[in-house]
């Protein structure tokens, strides 16, 4: 062998190209070699990700992808009125109701759209914009456009139709979404418009969105800081008894995770609803008037109780698992240097379980930011999410756009505060175990 | 330095059960001196850990007195002892630099800022460990941790520090080196330490006095040289050093000395330490360094014969492993010179000692 040398502590003969690059003993790059011997391994690595990474794709990174398109996607006007649209670029909305060639433009569109029956489709996305739009298509029916003499003026024919039609309107909201993209949906999601004059705040009435992201926020903060308040001493107990007793507290913490999740959360309303346990004992023992029982339910107080009691484990567990790995010693040390109890918990004990509160914090918060049943079943009208309003989008208005917007912006926000949190905090200070 | 008068450390009839059911420490007596350096030694489970504990206060005792100076300290919070204490895994925190690690306790004793840094200083200079005070504990090897925690075991100046196997994650030529200089420290700073190990190579070198512990009390508390020498019974001979032992009736006590008699009728003399009477068992111990080859033993001398098993070649001497009275590990260590040529592995070969080395013990 060429470096038989090389196991008696003598440096072996290096063989070098010309350019300085370490070559193997048959003169190949040494890395081409590494490359080479360490392909199959690789290979094998990759194959058995591959039934996941195919998982993953199909299920989760391809339905979010669609979903970010959606929320920006706006074929449907340019689609059904395709003629229309190229008319209405030279319209401006300031010089009234637009002229003939837009007016035959529309009507030859028209035909083929309600022949295709695709009209009122139009007419609902367009209700999106402007409320009265979807009826306005509707009424533009086969029936009534089969009436519509072409050789005659066809603007007052529509008029006859509809006398929105005679209105600009109509015109201008189909030139403002004419555009293949829009931004309309995320200017929806931030309470806002976007009309022909441009970008504009919605009605304050009318204002949600915000409000529901602030909401949102907030509750999953609070709901974080209370599991954290109480889920730290009982993360402490189960880190530092013995291990017997360890393992029944352990059984009772993760207890919730084996009930299904309605189950508890209906649970919480029979417990705290005016008539339920929790009132009736307080009315019992007298802390509370019979005539002023507590709203516990239905409302953010509803919404906080029964998530700070569902996500607990979920900051119960890396404590715990951070908590594991802190020798007792530790303490005794402090202590034995002359710290006292306090002193000895908070400069010494509680510093090297801030990877575990961060794990935590960031699972609860996480969490609790999409979370949607709950919110939902004893949240009222004061305690929903963000998360109901989207569920809402796509089941009930059918707004699935609008939903989509909702959704990246969430997206977005938890990604920001991600970010910040990897500012503050710093992730390599999260530990899970 | 035994008087009770001037004892800096006492316990008085302490006894400790966790469960209720067995003592972990029975009966525990002991007085430290000041300045003195005392080790408790033992085999895991001798209750040696316990004891130190229950000083520093991290466990109660369940019976009797622990004084510290003259005043009982057993309601007394640990952190209100003001001992010193290097545990053995450092506990180092490590989220301080190892400067942050040793201002901590003068930090909690509110010192003025100038003070802190003068006294962290010092104490790191002690160590040889000016240089580390920025870094973190775990950028430093296992010995210059240690030192560090020696170095904060000792930065508040208490009288009294307590060593929990300080030195049992090190390797062996580090351990012996730091085994001298917390030897050197001591000497220097005259506090009074009490060590906890269970290797009694670092108990012999280090230690003014040693305790043995077993099964829950101390088998014999002396001076390293009478520990080894004059060991008070078979449990301790057996424990320090290499030991042979040899099983026998006592025959006829005779002052000083008994007359013993082996299991194949063979008569020896051997120092009455710890035996019974004429017609107890007793257990003979000797070292190895003590026994010497001599090719006419005669009976009824000091000396026996036995058959020759290993020779094991040391360099400077030679280890023989023999079978000697049903003993198939007697081992005796003889200088590397003409002599040992003239053993054969499978001949015979005579022994014999100085009835003075042949200490009768209990029979245990």
């Amino acid at each position: 062998m060429a470096d038989a040398t090389a196991g008696d502590g003598i440096a072996p003969e290096e063989n070098r190209s010309a350019s300085g690059l370490l070559l193997s003993a048959d003169g190949t790059p040494l890395k081409n070699s590494i490359a080479r011997a360490e392909r199959r391994a690789r290979i094998r690595a990759f194959l058995l990700i591959l039934p996941l990474l195919a998982f993953v794709m199909v299920s989760f990174i391809a339905p979010i992808a669609d979903m970010l398109f959606r929320s920006v996607e706006n074929d449907i006007v340019a689609d059904t009125l395709p003629r229309t649209v190229v008319e209405l670029q030279d319209w401006d909305p300031a010089s009234g109701v637009p002229g003939e060639p837009v007016f035959e433009a529309f009507y030859a569109d028209m035909l083929d759209a309600t022949e295709a029956k695709i009209h009122t489709r139009l007419g609902s996305r367009l209700n999106y914009e402007e409320s009265g739009m979807s009826s306005l298509f509707r009424k533009t029916n086969a029936r009534r456009l089969g009436r519509i003499d072409d050789t005659q003026p066809l603007a007052p024919q529509f008029e006859k139709i509809d006398e929105d039609w005679a209105t600009v309107e109509p015109w201008a909201i189909l030139k403002t979404f004419s555009a293949r993209y829009t931004p309309g949906y995320f200017l929806q999601a931030a309470d806002m418009k976007l009309t022909p004059e441009g970008v504009e705040s919605v009605d304050e009435t009318q204002q949600i969105y915000i409000k529901l992201f602030w909401r949102t926020i907030i509750l999953s903060l609070t709901i974080t800081c209370s599991c954290l308040l109480l889920g730290y001493p009982v993360a402490w107990l189960l880190a530092n008894l013995p291990m017997k007793s360890a393992n029944i507290l352990m059984i009772l913490v993760l207890l919730p995770f084996w009930t299904s999740l309605l189950v508890r959360t209906s649970a919480w309303k029979v417990l705290l609803q005016e008539q339920g346990v929790i009132n009736d004992i307080l009315v019992w023992i007298g802390l509370v008037n019979d005539g002023a029982r507590l709203v516990l339910i239905n409302n953010q107080i509803g919404t906080v109780i029964a998530m700070t009691h569902i996500l607990l484990p979920f900051m119960i567990l890396p404590l715990y698992s951070v908590m594991k790995t802190i020798p007792p010693s530790y303490l005794r040390a402090a202590k034995s240097m002359g710290a006292n109890d306090w002193v000895a918990f908070w400069r010494v004990y509680f510093p090297q379980s801030i990877p575990g509160i961060g794990a935590g914090a960031i699972l609860v918060f996480i969490l609790a930011i999409g979370y949607y049943i709950t919110p939902e079943l004893v949240g009222g009208t004061s305690g929903t999410f963000i998360s109901n309003r989207i569920a809402f989008h796509i089941s009930t208005s059918l707004n699935w756009g609008l939903a989509a917007a909702l959704g990246s912006l969430l997206l977005i926000l938890v990604m920001g505060l991600y970010w910040l949190y990897d500012k503050i905090v710093g992730i390599d200070n999260v530990k899970l175990g | 330095m035994t008087e009770s008068s001037d004892a800096f450390v006492e316990f008085e009839r302490v006894q400790k059960s966790y469960d209720g059911e067995t003592l972990v420490v029975k009966d525990l007596n002991l007085n430290i001196g000041k300045g003195e350096f005392l080790t408790m030694l033992g085999p895991s489970g001798s209750g040696k850990t316990t004891c130190l504990m229950m000083l520093a206060g991290f466990e109660t005792a369940t019976h009797g007195d622990i004084r510290l100076d003259g005043k009982p300290i057993n309601s007394v919070p640990p952190h209100k002892r003001g001992i010193g204490m290097v545990f053995q895994n450092y506990a180092l925190f490590p989220h301080m630099t190892v400067a942050e690690n040793l201002a901590f306790p003068l930090e909690v004793r509110k010192m003025g800022k100038a003070d802190i840094e003068a006294k962290v200083k010092r104490a790191l200079d002690m160590v040889q460990m000016g240089a580390f005070g920025g870094r973190r504990p775990a950028q430093l090897s296992g010995g210059q941790q240690q030192r560090v925690a020696v170095a904060r075991a000792l930065v508040f100046d208490p009288e009294l520090v307590l060593m929990d196997e300080p030195l049992g994650a090190l390797d062996k030529q580090l351990r012996e080196q730091m085994q001298f200089e917390i030897k050197h420290i001591h000497e220097e700073l005259g506090v009074t330490v009490v060590y906890v190990t269970h290797d009694q190579s670092e108990a012999l070198t280090m230690s003014d006095r040693i305790a043995v512990f077993n099964d829950g009390k101390i088998q014999q508390l002396a001076p390293p040289p009478t520990l080894y020498e004059k060991p008070d019974n078979s449990f301790v001979a057996q424990f320090i050093g290499e030991n042979n032992t040899l099983d026998a009736t006592v025959d006829s006590v005779d002052g000083r000395f008994a007359r013993v008699r082996f299991n194949d009728g063979t008569l020896s003399r051997a120092l009455a330490v710890n035996c019974g009477g004429p017609g107890s068992q007793t257990r003979l111990s000797l070292r190895p360094e003590r026994v010497e080859f001599d090719a006419n033993v005669e009976p009824d001398e000091e000396g026996v014969t036995g058959l020759v098993k290993e020779l094991i070649y040391l360099g400077d001497h030679i280890r023989v492993r023999m079978e000697v009275l049903g003993n198939r590990d007697f081992v005796v260590k003889v200088p590397n010179g003409a002599e040992v040529s003239e053993l054969r592995v499978g001949e015979t070969a005579g022994l014999t000692w100085r009835a003075e080395d042949c200490r009768a013990l209990d029979a245990a």
